[in-house]
């Protein structure tokens, strides 16, 4: 019960961060969905077993988050929540793909090892980047934004209605386990045989809740459109901020720079 | 033409499971009226309000709202028109914060940006809620909530004003802060409550509700006097009709 609703207070802090004022936060959406699009893209495209090469996209997170004002903790909280499923992911790697990659003497580091790490780094870089999109910019915006640079407005609204009732089931659910918890006096309660029924419940009243917030925005002019009353517009800075970050990406993904770099330290190639 | 009438001829509702839940309702409301519409659970009166703005739609008779039929083509107009205040705040404001949703109504009017912030400021601002604008929702108490709703639905400009229990869950001074700011208003105002010290207070006719049908409508004062007619429809005398509990404990010899 208390986790569920700390999981929503969680949840709605991430979008309250979006209502914040940095040079982050003031830029038009979709410079900022286009740069994340390309990060992420660029980070996911190398090789299984890429390591040092990822380690340079960091910068990004380390710009953008002081820049933006955002909380670091709360931010590596969000993404360790995240980790165990992708170590579900990777578990089996080391198992089946024993290759010795690298050979420290003795020690051999195989690349089912190496492509852990990498998978890890990935999630690390892109889920990040996610975050720092929603915490810059809000939900809604995000999905202004994407109809905006083209897709279908439905798919939009879809997507911010899937939003808006995440937060009506978490709270209907918080409200149904803190009932169920206090008849249940400590034990599980009926367990499986009340679970079924509970759940049917949740749903009708879910549904009920979402046709009543559905009244009340048709009650105030819905007609299928968000609308945001932040202007944005196109301007210097937001060109800049998309064509500094794209050559970075471009440039960190098709040359080695710490290979670079170390030839330049070592003078020897790597 | 005035928009600030409300004209309901012969409504009928049957929901789709087959429960009648209105079964022949008529009514004027004319300008600047205070209307309450009172009875017991179940005997309607959300359902009947939900019509007024298009939420519901009837299954036979018609609603007017000035000389506009209510249909299709003319909701978006009468939604305007039509100010609808929830019972339950948390159902009506759904966006990140203040500010945001008693924007969203003035925003899907088209107005424009620069527009918009003078009209959410003036909005806030007469329910007292000025400061509230950056905060989120959930973290207001029931009687902010209550009064950030009432801005939410301000901000459109109404001419009619329609309220299910604007009175409930109010503790004593958020309640009669409310009624003051309601009093203020000089819209056609329609409310259902269970709250009847309010409805003598602010509202100078009365419909009363009963099972789906119209069971009285007189000025205010008149209904509450007839104990026979409130005890056929489960209802009560207003407590401040009722005389002191105290007082009436004491021996009379």
């Amino acid at each position: 019960m208390i986790s569920i609703n700390a999981a929503i207070i969680d949840l709605k802090r991430l979008e309250l961060l979006a209502g914040r004022y940095s040079p982050i936060h003031v830029l038009d959406a979709r410079v900022k969905v286009l740069v994340t699009l390309v990060f992420i893209v660029s980070v996911v495209s190398f090789g299984r077993y890429e390591l040092v090469r990822l380690l340079p996209f960091f910068i990004f997170p380390a710009v953008m988050i002081p820049l933006a004002n955002l909380p670091t903790l709360y931010l590596a909280r969000k993404i360790a929540l995240l980790s165990p499923f992708v170590l579900m992911v990777g578990l089996f790697n080391p198992v089946f793909d024993r290759n010795a990659l690298y050979q420290f003497g003795q020690l051999g580091i195989s690349g089912g090892w190496i492509s852990l790490a990498s998978l890890l780094i990935r999630s690390l870089l892109t889920v990040g980047a996610a975050f720092i999109l929603v915490g810059t910019t809000g939900f809604t915006s995000v999905c202004q934004a994407v109809e905006r640079l083209g897709i279908p407005r439905i798919f939009a609204v879809q997507l911010l209605f899937l939003h808006r009732y995440i937060f009506v089931l978490a709270d209907e659910t918080g409200t149904a386990a803190r009932a169920r918890e206090l008849r249940s006096c400590g034990k599980r309660g009926l367990g499986v045989v009340s679970f079924g029924s509970q759940m049917g419940h949740l749903l009708l009243r879910t549904w009920q809740r979402a046709e009543r917030i559905h009244t009340a925005m048709l009650a105030r002019g819905f007609v299928g459109e968000f609308h945001s009353h932040r202007q944005s517009r196109f301007g210097v800075s937001e060109l800049c901020f998309l064509l500094g970050w794209l050559s970075l990406f471009i440039a960190l993904r098709y040359y080695d720079i710490p290979g670079a770099l170390g030839e330049f330290v070592t003078g020897t190639a790597p | 033409m005035s928009h600030h009438i409300v004209e309901v001829k012969n409504l009928r509702h049957v929901y789709p499971d087959g429960t009648i839940a209105i079964i022949d309702v008529s009514f004027r409301i004319t300008h600047g009226e205070s209307v309450a519409i009172i009875g017991a659970n179940g005997a309607g009166k959300s359902t009947l309000l939900q019509h007024l703005n298009g939420c519901l739609e009837p299954t036979g008779g018609d609603i007017l709202i000035g000389d506009t039929p209510l249909s299709k083509s003319t909701l978006p107009d009468i939604r305007r028109t039509v100010g609808m205040l929830f019972q339950n705040p948390d159902d009506q404001l759904f966006m990140p914060t203040v500010f945001d949703d008693v924007a969203f109504g003035p925003l899907n009017l088209g107005l424009t940006v620069e527009h918009i912030e003078k009209r959410v400021a003036d909005a806030l601002d007469l329910v007292g809620a000025g400061h509230l604008r950056d905060k989120p929702p959930y973290h207001l108490s029931g009687g902010e909530k209550k009064r950030v709703a009432i801005a939410t639905v301000l901000a459109m400009s109404p001419d009619i004003l329609v309220m299910d229990e604007p009175t409930s869950g109010l503790d004593p001074f958020a309640r009669r802060q409310l009624m003051n700011l309601l009093r203020g208003f000089h819209h056609t105002k329609i409310f259902t409550s269970h709250d009847l010290d309010m409805v003598l207070e602010l509202c100078g006719r009365t419909i009363i509700l009963h099972e789906g049908l119209i069971m009285a409508d007189a000025p205010t004062a008149e209904i509450f006097r007839n104990e026979e007619l409130l005890s056929a429809c489960r209802l009560e005398k207003p407590l401040s009709m009722q005389g002191c509990p105290l007082c009436r404990q004491t021996p009379s010899t």
